[in-house]
């Protein structure tokens, strides 16, 4: 389609940008925002750029398990089992 | 109904995934461990009422955030602020622009991102008040839709949707300060 009438400009795009960026919206909307993008650099730009943030975000964010806490957790739970095991079902586990 | 003994193996995929939200709930490792240790044993012993075929991961997010807020939270007593300053929509972009006189481009951009060390992202987050920080933890770095996100924090949808916008703006302003406390981008007044 071509620009319509019932179009959306930059303070609207811009207004739903996270949503849009979020697959949060109608797909009515989600095609008015795209439309606009479609056509308008500024936009984009920023559209691109908070793309670009939130993988930043996401990709420096990650930790590493300590090997300790795995073991701990493990350990935790195989007692938890033992201890219920014990208490209700006999067998279990 | 979901069957105990399988609880381990289906469970302890997510475990890295945990310790990182643990870490950024608690801001310290050992009562994050200890946070994530506790998490799995509710989970574990919960097990019975998880209804298989639906969002495990979800579920565990449930149990850790109600946790954090059930012990850790009021164990410390952290006085804290509970709101965010409200800045404008795509504050980091504009400021960035300002900053690089008008030449900010993509180029410029990437090369401040490139430059935030992964400490001064995981600082920035921690700095947010605790409900922006949940909410923007879960879907930025977790990719939570926002149903999701209610569910596991047990607010209404429309609150969700607020904390993680302001929540994203306030992270925006956190880490546009570190850029230039460290001088990545120019002027001083930025900070505003």
């Amino acid at each position: 389609m071509d620009s319509g009438d019932h179009g959306v400009d930059c303070s609207d795009t811009i207004g739903r940008i996270y949503h849009f960026l979020d697959g949060e919206l109608t797909e009515e909307r989600r095609q008015e925002i795209q439309r606009h993008l479609d056509e308008c650099p500024p936009c984009v730009e920023a559209y691109d750029f908070e793309v670009e943030l939130r993988q930043v975000v996401a990709n420096r964010c990650r930790d590493y398990v300590p090997p300790t806490l795995i073991d701990r957790v493990r350990n935790a739970l195989v007692e938890e089992e033992r201890r219920r095991g014990s208490d209700v079902v006999p067998g279990a586990g | 109904m979901a069957d105990q003994a399988n609880f381990s193996d289906v469970a302890m995929e997510h475990m890295p995934a945990l310790y990182t939200a643990a870490l950024r709930l608690t801001r310290n490792p050992a009562d994050a461990e200890d946070l994530v240790q506790e998490t799995f044993l509710k989970a574990y012993r919960a097990f019975g009422s998880f209804q298989e075929g639906t969002n495990l991961r979800a579920w565990l997010y449930k149990i850790l955030t109600n946790t954090f807020i059930n012990s850790y939270r009021a164990a410390k007593r952290r006085p804290e602020k509970a709101d965010v300053e409200d800045v404008e929509d795509l504050y980091l972009f504009r400021r960035l622009g300002e900053l690089q006189g008008g030449a900010a481009g993509r180029s410029a951009e990437d090369e401040v991102f490139d430059r935030f060390t992964d400490d001064e992202v995981k600082a920035a987050i921690e700095s947010l008040p605790e409900a922006f920080r949940i909410a923007v933890l879960l879907a930025d770095v977790e990719g939570f839709s926002y149903k999701e996100i209610a569910e596991i924090t047990e607010v209404p949808i429309g609150t969700v949707m607020s904390r993680i916008h302001r929540g994203r703006k306030a992270l925006q302003k956190a880490l546009l300060d570190f850029a230039v406390a460290r001088g990545l981008v120019g002027s001083a007044d930025a900070g505003r």
